[in-house]
């Protein structure tokens, strides 16, 4: 057919589940034949496109492994190349393109047979993969290119935000990098908003690089549609962040809810927990200022006695409470409300990262994401229910990214936390998550199935690359891809947002080029290029 | 074309031939063709001899008192009448009209049909495909298959600019056909490398 296409092989065996085995041509390489890449498979009706997952080396007769002949002779050797010894790749088929104008108009549709034996095997032309991915449009975010290919990869970020979606990958292998590509697409192509939870003060204002440096992060790329939030000024202005509010949290905002996902963290027994509830009752929202005040006096032994609390147990509570009480962003009394002026900037459209500061520890992170989204999601459903009996605007979709989501979501919590009801409830109440994980096998298995879409760098250990793939047909041919994406800078994506797996190369993000490609059309604002120019002086 | 003998025995699947001059026996392993009617069946030439043309009587040495070998012909003119070169041809295909076919033709070859050794052009139409090699290689004659096939490929690509990449398509092709006959595959391989 196409004479510039290279032909890899012929189709020789295969199913629909387990993919199809293809023998290469002689002319062919193994070596050239990497796991994940595209190809097409010229059936006798449609066209069918699928993805490498397995390589292979095979002898038509098995004397040739024992005795192999003599390949120093360049004859002999170019012979046996390809007939005798022979290169197979498996593929896993995955969409097929039809033939006739109706299946083009259509377009790719998941695969539902194998092509016929001894169909033509080519690698995927651009023209291929751009059929099947799209292109760049309004709705459609450029994240990466498939390997070795210079097309591009899009998410169709409209779908993409309609669930919840994971970023997974162990450290280092660029969850980070992606999560602010990410961000950065549906802040542009998505009518949702983004409430991020900035652990590591990366994604608001700028972010270190393992290469040396630091590199833009939202707020200076989209100054106009993004806020910072900040829980430590001092570190927000040392870092010369141009915050928008420094949040503090009252005593009184903590509920007994908040506490009990602090449970681990915090070391509380049971009966703490218990006693959280005790004291609440006793002291309604003023509990924690009332506790930590308590005086070992005895009127507070008659206190304890009273609510039924064991001394162990008010000792082991005490402990845990004064992990808090040197978190300097929460104060008895906090003049203005966070959740406020988040839903504030959130309705008009502004996306908002919170930065943690030097607050790295998992125990404000757990408390502060938690606290604040359970009482964010709360106006969400109220407004979204109100939307619909009133008859008036819902509230724009919100993503809620958060990082380290196994301490959200693991089997013990993940139905008591507001992050699992709403990674199960989907988009209900137009709230959905984006969690960044690099254990994914901490994570509630029900969660992950919920996830709409993943996104997976290089993962290592065999229980998360289970977790992640868990449900998937072909599971056991992308495991092989999985394993051997490179440790960084590249991910298997798969889910609602892509029409079929795919692994790519991530985006390249940090460079000028990158910051002008990702900023193209908004038109970096003239007073952000000007306030560049300055910076040069200074 | 040149023509190399006239046809003597005839069956299905070979034909012999004897030669009009003592040793013009075309080479081992060439293509040689004769007609039936409408037909031309090609054949490879294998098992060529040269023998006393009374059966029962045996040449006996002679050159005793002879200087060279070629005294001995010239003192004994007679010689070239009492003896015959012969050889035997696998038919390997035909060709009917403008095509050829890689399999045994309908009817055998005909006796004092005229043999001729294809030309160069002709055996290149001849081995565009591979198809005859099925018949070489499954042969079963005096003269060993495999030694036969790779003397016929040898000879084949002779016709051809470039040998080598015949020869390497060839080999292919036998790979496939010998897969688990790799001793076979081995045997020919060494007999055509390059
Ligand atoms: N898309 C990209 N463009 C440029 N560099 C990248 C990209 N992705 C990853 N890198 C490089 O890889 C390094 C690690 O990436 P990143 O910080 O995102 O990893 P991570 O998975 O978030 O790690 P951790 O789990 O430790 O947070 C980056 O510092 C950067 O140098
Ligand atoms: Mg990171």
């Amino acid at each position: 057919m196409n004479q510039e296409r290279q032909r890899l092989g012929l189709v020789i065996r295969g199913s629909l589940n387990k993919g199809i085995e293809v023998r290469l041509d002689g002319s062919a390489s193994v070596e050239d034949m990497a796991v994940g890449r595209y190809v097409t498979i010229e059936g006798q009706k449609r066209r069918f496109f699928g993805l490498v997952t397995d390589v292979s080396l095979g002898v038509s007769d098995p004397r040739l492994a024992t005795a192999p002949p003599d390949v120093s002779d360049p004859f002999i050797s170019e012979v046996l190349k390809g007939t005798s010894a022979y290169g197979t790749v498996h593929i896993l088929p995955q969409l097929t393109i039809g033939g006739d104008v109706t299946s083009l108009l259509e377009g790719p549709q998941p695969v539902k047979t194998v092509p016929g034996h001894f169909s033509s095997v080519y690698l995927a032309s651009q023209e291929d993969v751009e059929l099947v991915f799209g292109q760049e449009d309004k709705e459609r975010f450029w994240v990466g290119n498939p390997l070795d290919m210079e097309t591009k990869v899009c998410l169709n970020l409209v779908e993409l935000v309609k669930r919840s979606n994971g970023i997974f990958g162990k450290s280092g292998t660029g969850k980070t990098f992606l999560t602010r590509l990410l961000l950065i697409g549906m802040l542009q192509k998505s009518a949702a908003v983004n409430l991020v939870f900035d652990m590591h003060s990366e994604y608001g204002w700028a972010g270190g690089s393992e290469r040396g440096g630091k590199v833009k992060a939202l707020k200076q790329l989209f100054p106009a549609k993004v806020a910072v939030f900040a829980l430590d000024e001092e570190s927000s202005r040392r870092r010369q962040v141009s915050t928008d509010f420094i949040v503090r949290i009252g005593y009184d905002e903590i509920a007994p809810e908040d506490m009990v996902l602090l449970r681990q963290t915090l070391n509380l027994t049971e009966a703490a927990t218990e006693a959280i509830y005790q004291l609440y009752r006793r002291f309604g929202w003023d509990w924690l200022r009332q506790t930590l005040e308590l005086k070992d006096a005895d009127e507070t032994r008659a206190l304890l006695d009273e609510l039924h609390i064991h001394e162990a147990t008010y000792q082991n509570l005490r402990r845990g409470l004064g992990t808090l009480r040197r978190l300097a962003f929460l104060v008895p009394k906090a003049g203005d409300n966070a959740v406020k002026r988040i839903l504030e900037y959130l309705d008009r459209g502004t996306n908002v990262v919170l930065e943690f500061g030097r607050y790295t520890d998992i125990t404000a992170y757990i408390l502060v994401a938690n606290l604040l989204s359970r009482r964010i999601y709360a106006q969400y459903r109220e407004r979204t229910e109100r939307a619909l009996g009133e008859d008036t605007a819902p509230p724009h979709p919100l993503v809620i990214t958060i990082e380290e989501a196994h301490k959200f979501l693991n089997p013990e919590v993940a139905g008591q936390t507001i992050f699992g009801t709403i990674a199960r409830e989907m988009r209900k109440y137009n709230v959905t998550l984006l969690v960044i994980d690099q254990r994914p096998s901490g994570i509630d298995d029900e969660v992950m199935s919920q996830l709409g879409t993943k996104i997976t760098c290089q993962l290592d250990n065999e229980r998360d690359i289970d977790s992640v793939l868990a449900g998937l047909p072909g599971k056991s041919e992308l495991k092989q891809v999985l394993a051997k994406l490179e440790s960084r800078q590249q991910a298997l994506i798969f889910g609602h947002a892509v029409p079929m797996p795919v692994v790519v190369r991530t985006r390249e993000y940090g460079s000028a080029d990158s910051y002008k490609s990702l900023t193209a059309g908004e038109g970096l604002s003239q007073k952000q290029a000007e306030k560049d120019i300055e910076e040069l002086w200074e | 074309m040149q023509r190399v003998g006239e046809v003597i025995e005839a069956s299905t699947t070979e034909f012999t031939a004897q030669c009009y001059e003592l040793y013009q026996l075309p080479p081992l392993g060439s293509l040689a063709k004769t007609r039936e009617g409408e037909l031309e069946l090609y054949g490879v030439v294998y098992n060529a001899t040269t023998s006393s043309l009374e059966p029962g009587r045996r040449p006996i040495a002679r050159g005793k008192d002879e200087v060279s070998e070629d005294e001995i012909y010239r003192s004994s003119p007679q010689l070239l009448k009492l003896l015959k070169s012969e050889f035997g041809a696998l038919v390997v295909g035909h060709k009917q009209g403008d095509r050829t076919f890689h399999y045994l033709p309908p009817r055998p070859a005909r006796i004092h049909g005229f043999v001729y050794l294809c030309p160069a052009e002709e055996v290149r139409s001849f081995s565009s495909s591979f198809g005859f090699l099925n018949i070489l290689t499954g042969s079963n004659l005096s003269v060993p298959a495999e030694e036969l096939t790779a003397a016929c490929l040898r000879y084949i690509s002779q016709a051809y600019e470039d040998r080598r990449r015949f020869l390497v398509a060839a080999g292919r092709e036998l790979a496939s056909l010998l897969s688990g006959q790799l001793n076979r595959l081995q045997a020919i391989l060494e007999r055509i490398k390059q």
